[in-house]
């Protein structure tokens, strides 16, 4: 070890935990990172795709989301549906159980649903026929979430790997159904006829008030009612659950089916007010989203209609722009990537501050 | 034959889980989960194929251009996990959520570069990622000398984490970074440097599986779905890398055992395959399941994973 | 004194949030001696040793070392500076061995080969009179090991400069007297040696000066041969503090809990309890001594329902009706249905008695958010308690709305003993509930205890000062590695005693009954109701004290 001491200058800054920040000053760091991320998604759009200035991908996201009737009612569907998915996820995050698995869990309930609609929308009415799809796929989500929450509970099993094998089951097990299906081997099945949800006044909003009624309810049940209560005491501490006679596993396998359950509703969405049909990629990729807007909405459901509101906004205007310049669809997934980095990021200066030194005091003397 | 073949295409298909896993276990290994991997992978593959096709047709010896991709390509995983470091290391944010945007983001990303390349411009190097001597009704065409280096890369960082001052300290700062710190460890460069290594390791599983084991123009759309078959594998090896040669092998067999069981006589339904498909992610959670229940105590991750590392928490 | 300067301190301040942990503090350390840094939990004691450690970063100050100003911003600086620090939490790598934990961070250019190191370490060892494995993982070794290894890890490093954090608070006394010898050594030496403690006689006995922080601040050094104890106790404390708890002789104690022949083992399959058995009585403070770790936690658990027992019987003698039950591997829940009002103040307080991130009022509904047959829980109860509470208790907290985890330690603890008192215990139990509390918050928390036991109740207050368990408790059960050495009155026993049976390995026969006289044969109905003094007894606790006498409970 060497004895020659370096001359090093006193540290520019020095990082140190807040205490609190007040939610207004919270807000604006928010604002200003997502304002910056879109900003340089402009610049990088203006260098890469050669949009005619730089801001007009802020145009073409506006846009994309509210240019005309079609695209808001497309944005409030779309926002209804990743709200949904997200709520869905919060109950077992609130819980710090890592469930990715929405994505299966959804699409487990979309095929029960289409397989109820399958197989017996002839033989029964079709209101009878929507009662027995949304129990359908209720039972089918909540089983996809009761899985790997029992082996979590019993043996401590990595939830995150668990429920991310469980989506491939799913999709593997839709692209068995669709090949069992289609005889002609398309394994593309048209729209089914039966078990379609009336439509009032416009095709979307039904959906878009089921979602409202569910997110009150789920915000009720998380902070109003004792299931809720013990969620966040899980959550927070297993000692403390343990303490005072929580039976921790019981709650883990509980939330979960909730969570499962909530999933399996929007399975049935997908298949009686959206899709009417089923892919391997009917859900597309939003069980993981759903995962961040969670997160991002601090868990809590009515700042999460905000949270999903913004990635839907950059989400649509964004292909909006791939249509409008001709490029990949997969851009919008690289501008909602940049935009998160920087949400993500941002963080960082809500929980901590950074204190610079001050110059080199000689008056300290 | 027909069983050598079988086990030659598991293993060259095993091989892009080897680099994955490594590629993870190194991050893990410095307490950070990385749910990145997979858009990491894809983000690896794509910076291969760039460098590729901006060296098409330049007349370049072959050695060259395969080194020259290869290097891209780490360079492309690493500067992926640079991003995840920047944000879980110094930004402290969370590990899983980071890690998921780092998928989204990557995987559009590859997308986004691939739809930008024209086929050709890349495909034309599977013949330098692939034995030379291959003959085409044989499986040894899925096999490369890429397979011999993730084999080497898997060995070697198991040496290296277990014989030298380097892996030492790597272990001390994801199993008690406190600890490392209190001996002067950088933890910080530490946790950067086995994660952006990590992700360039795992980026070369991207270009592997794209230009060696598959050499068509549609496989990079399923690089996604193998990264994630890499970060459960690191489960099923117990944290050891020389562990993923076996593991990644097993994992292949099942890939492939759905193209083979036809080729021995025996007739499947059409509607087979997607349950064959299944059958690793199956396996997998079994696996899950069996070394949660069988290894209470022992062969546990290391102790910091999924937590940041703040020197002045209080 | 002609003695050269080793290190010195200038006006080193520390915040941490708006909290100051250092202000100001100048202090020097020579060469080849022994300083003391003394002061009550809590005085930044640590938090100075850290920054010359390189831990922490000074806000604002200046250290110098050898003469020459230090900038110490991490552990490696302070290696280069030939400073080492071993600390009360001992920091290793469980998994690896001695050799790999002590090697740890020292890159000396040589090729890095564990068996050069193992030699080394049994070079080390040697020269000071260590014994040592170096090949035995952490996580097989006992405390004292765990020592060891940090420091020779230290001195493996070549420290002049030795700081140790509080180490003989997990030593026997003759592990201690052991370390000590060591220390005299490497002080002879020529090494400085820094030693944290805030016990007086250990300063007395070892330390070449005395340098006494308080509330942060550098109060005095001076010379160990011309002080004495009650003058480093004033300087300590600011003022003369004798201890003066109230204690009142138990009323008509007769048997609430008899435990019969405990055992358990943890994890890792070690015995932690080893046939246990003793009576708690109904109106008396039962202390329970020992070495942090020798099976405390697992003994409180086990009646709360959180410890599985391999065997024995833990009965609950209800006073409601005179019935018995066996408490033993019964859950929380089951406890409280079988009518049995036992409450539980546990060590780790944010981690176990109370959510950190929640606020006061749902902390209050910990215990009784199950009330009713409402899917939704009552805030309108748990918040008039929490206003209770923080009303009585005199709790400084910004609101009803702040976490409980931004509270300073002594408020935390009145939040979660007043919870706990509130809803009037038949047996209480206490794990450390004055560790890290000031003085005036630790006599509030001696207040509530004394108050519950004049109510009739069953305490049980495991302590770490020996001062306070003999000042507070009725009798003292001193426990060591899971057995009972002991048990002793706590009006007639001395330290010394204690301090013999904590570190003695066997157990030997000891009475279980009390002297005080018992009331075992009276009959319930002729029991007297002793009216406690409430002078001093907040509202919200007088309000228990009626409700508990409305029901005709045994005072």
């Amino acid at each position: 070890m060497s004895n020659e001491i370096k001359k090093t200058h006193e540290p520019l800054f020095h990082v140190a935990k807040r205490d609190s920040l007040s939610p207004l000053k919270g807000l604006l760091i928010r604002v200003i990172a997502i304002v910056v991320a879109i900003l340089l998604c402009s610049i990088l759009t203006f260098f890469l795709i050669g949009t005619k200035n730089p801001f007009s991908l802020i145009s073409t996201l506006v846009d994309g989301s509210f240019g005309s009737e079609l695209r808001i009612w497309r944005f409030a569907k779309d926002l209804a549906v990743m709200l949904c998915i997200s709520l869905a996820v919060t109950p077992a995050f609130r819980m710090k159980f890592w469930n990715i698995g929405a994505e299966g869990q959804v699409l487990i309930g979309t095929l029960a649903s289409i397989s109820c609609a399958f197989y017996i929308g002839d033989a029964v009415p079709n209101g009878v026929l929507l009662v027995i799809m949304f129990f359908a796929s209720v039972v089918a989500g909540a089983v996809w979430g009761l899985i790997p929450a029992v082996f979590k509970a019993l043996w401590n099993t990595n939830e995150t790997l668990f429920t991310l094998m469980m989506n491939y089951v799913a999709t593997y097990l839709v692209a068995f159904a669709l090949i069992k299906w289609t005889p002609d081997g398309s394994s593309t099945l048209g729209i089914v006829e039966h078990g379609h949800l009336p439509e009032i006044f416009h095709p979307y909003l039904l959906l878009i008030v089921i979602v409202g009624a569910l997110t009150l309810g789920i915000y009720i049940y998380l902070y109003h009612s004792k299931q809720g209560y013990e969620i966040s005491v899980v959550g927070e501490s297993q000692k403390t659950a343990c303490y005072i006679g929580i039976n921790v596993k019981k709650v883990v396998i509980r939330t979960m089916v909730v969570s499962g359950a909530i999933c399996g509703v929007m399975g049935f969405l997908y298949a009686s007010a959206l899709d009417h049909t089923i892919t391997t990629a009917t859900v597309g990729g939003l069980g993981f989203t759903a995962i961040m807007v969670s997160w991002l909405a601090k868990f809590n459901p009515f700042i999460m209609i905000a949270t999903s509101a913004l990635i839907v906004f950059l989400n649509q205007g964004s292909s909006q722009m791939s249509t409008a310049f001709n490029i990949s669809s997969a851009f919008p997934n690289v501008i909602v990537g940049i935009i998160l980095f920087f949400i993500i990021g941002c963080e960082f200066f809500i929980n901590y501050r950074i204190k610079f030194r001050k110059s080199k005091g000689d008056a300290e003397k | 034959m027909n069983v050598i073949n079988f086990l030659l295409s598991a293993i060259s298909l095993g091989t892009t889980f080897i680099y994955g896993s490594t590629g993870e276990i190194l991050t893990e290994k410095a307490g950070h989960l990385n749910l990145g991997i997979p858009g990491v992978m894809c983000v690896g593959g794509a910076s291969g194929c760039v460098a590729l096709s901006l060296m098409y047709k330049t007349g370049m010896p072959p050695v060259l251009i395969l080194m020259i991709a290869v290097l891209a390509t780490f360079l492309g995983g690493a500067l992926m996990g640079l991003i995840y470091s920047f944000l879980t290391v110094t930004l402290h944010a969370n590990q899983n959520v980071t890690g998921l945007a780092m998928t989204t983001f990557g995987v559009g990303l590859m997308k986004y570069m691939m739809s930008g390349l024209k086929p050709i411009r890349y495909l034309y190097a599977v013949d330098y990622f692939r034995f030379p001597f291959a003959d085409m009704k044989n499986s040894l065409q899925y096999c490369g000398v890429m397979m011999l280096l993730g084999f080497a890369i898997a060995i070697a960082t198991s040496i290296v984490l277990s014989r030298t001052r380097l892996g030492l300290h790597l272990r001390a700062v994801g199993e008690n970074p406190a600890t490392a710190d209190a001996v002067g460890i950088n933890v910080t460069a530490y946790k950067y440097g086995a994660t952006c290594i990590g992700s360039g390791i795992a980026g070369i599983g991207g270009i592997f599986y794209m230009l060696t084991y598959s050499g068509s123009q549609e496989a990079y759309l399923s690089v996604e779905a193998l990264g994630w078959l890499a970060i459960a594998l690191v489960i099923f090896t117990l944290w050891k890398p020389y562990l993923t040669i076996f593991g990644a092998s097993l994992f292949g067999t099942l890939f492939v055992a759905g193209s083979f069981i036809p080729s021995l006589g025996i007739t499947l339904d059409m509607s087979a395959t997607p349950l064959l498909k299944m059958l690793p992610y199956i396996v997998t959670v079994v696996v899950l399941v069996v070394t949660s229940i069988r290894n209470r105590g022992t062969n546990q991750p290391p102790a910091s994973l999924g937590t940041n590392y703040f020197r002045e928490e209080r | 004194m002609n003695k050269e300067i080793a290190l010195m301190m200038q006006g080193i301040t520390k915040y941490f949030g708006s909290v100051a942990a250092n202000k100001n503090v100048d202090l020097t350390v020579y060469k080849g001696e022994i300083l003391a840094i003394l002061g009550e939990n809590g005085c930044g004691k640590t938090t100075l040793m850290n920054m010359i450690a390189g831990i922490y970063y000074p806000d604002e100050g200046k250290i110098f070392v050898d003469g020459e100003e230090a900038n110490i911003r991490s552990p490696k600086d302070a290696f280069v500076y030939r400073i080492g620090m071993i600390h009360q939490h001992f920091k290793l790598v469980d998994v690896f061995s001695a050799s790999e934990n002590i090697v740890l961070g020292v890159d000396d250019g040589k090729k890095y080969s564990i068996k050069d190191v193992n030699n080394r370490v049994l070079e080390i060892s040697e020269r000071y009179g260590f014994h040592i494995d170096p090949k035995k993982k952490i996580h097989e070794m006992s405390v004292s090991e765990k020592q060891t290894v940090e420091i020779i890890k230290v001195l493996y490093r070549g420290a002049d400069i030795l700081i140790l954090d509080e180490p003989t608070a997990v030593l026997t006394p003759q592990e201690t007297a052991r370390l000590f010898d060591i220390l005299r050594r490497m002080r002879d030496d020529g090494k400085s040696i820094l030693i944290i403690t805030h016990k007086l006689h250990e300063v007395l006995s070892l330390s070449d000066r005395v340098a006494i922080l308080r509330k942060g601040e550098h109060v005095a050094t001076v010379n160990t041969a011309e002080t004495n104890e009650s003058e480093l106790t004033e300087m300590m404390v600011g003022k003369k503090v004798q201890l003066n708890i109230q204690r009142s002789m138990p009323q008509n104690p007769r048997v609430r809990l008899s435990v019969s022949d405990m055992n358990a083992v943890n994890e890792e399959g070690v015995k932690v309890l080893d046939s246990i058995s003793f009576d708690a009585y109904s109106g008396e403070i039962l202390g329970i001594a020992g070495i942090a770790g020798s099976g405390q936690r697992e003994l409180l658990e086990a009646i709360a329902g959180l410890q599985h027992l391999e065997s024995g019987k833990i009965l609950y003698q209800n006073p409601k009706n005179g019935e018995e039950v066996n408490l033993r591997d019964k859950t929380p829940l089951q406890i409280r249905d079988l009518g049995v009002r036992l409450s539980f103040v546990p060590e780790d307080r944010l981690g176990m008695g109370l959510v950190g991130n929640m606020n006061i009022t749902d902390n209050m509904m910990l215990r009784s958010y199950r009330r009713g047959h409402s899917m939704f829980v009552d805030r309108a109860r748990p918040k008039k308690l929490a206003e209770d509470i923080i009303h009585s208790l005199a709790v400084v907290t910004p609101g009803l709305n702040t976490p409980v985890r931004r509270l300073s330690g002594g408020n935390v603890q009145k939040v979660l003993v007043g919870r706990e008192i509130s809803t009037s215990p038949t047996v209480l139990m206490a794990a450390y509930p004055v560790r890290g509390l000031d003085i005036n918050s630790s006599y509030t928390i001696y207040n509530l205890l004394n108050k519950q036991k004049e109510n009739g109740t069953a305490v049980i207050f495991v302590g770490e000062d020996l001062d306070v368990l003999l000042e507070l408790c009725d009798r003292i059960m001193v426990i060591c590695a899971g057995k009972i050495t002991g048990v002793v009155e706590g009006r007639r026993t001395t330290k010394e005693e204690l301090g013999v049976l904590m570190t003695r390995a066997n157990a030997a026969p000891y009475e279980n009954r009390p002297a005080y006289p018992l009331t075992d044969d009276v009959p319930q109905c002729v029991e007297s109701v002793a009216e406690p003094p409430v002078k001093d007894f907040p509202d919200a606790m007088n309000r228990v004290l009626m409700r508990i006498k409305k029901r005709g409970e045994p005072q």
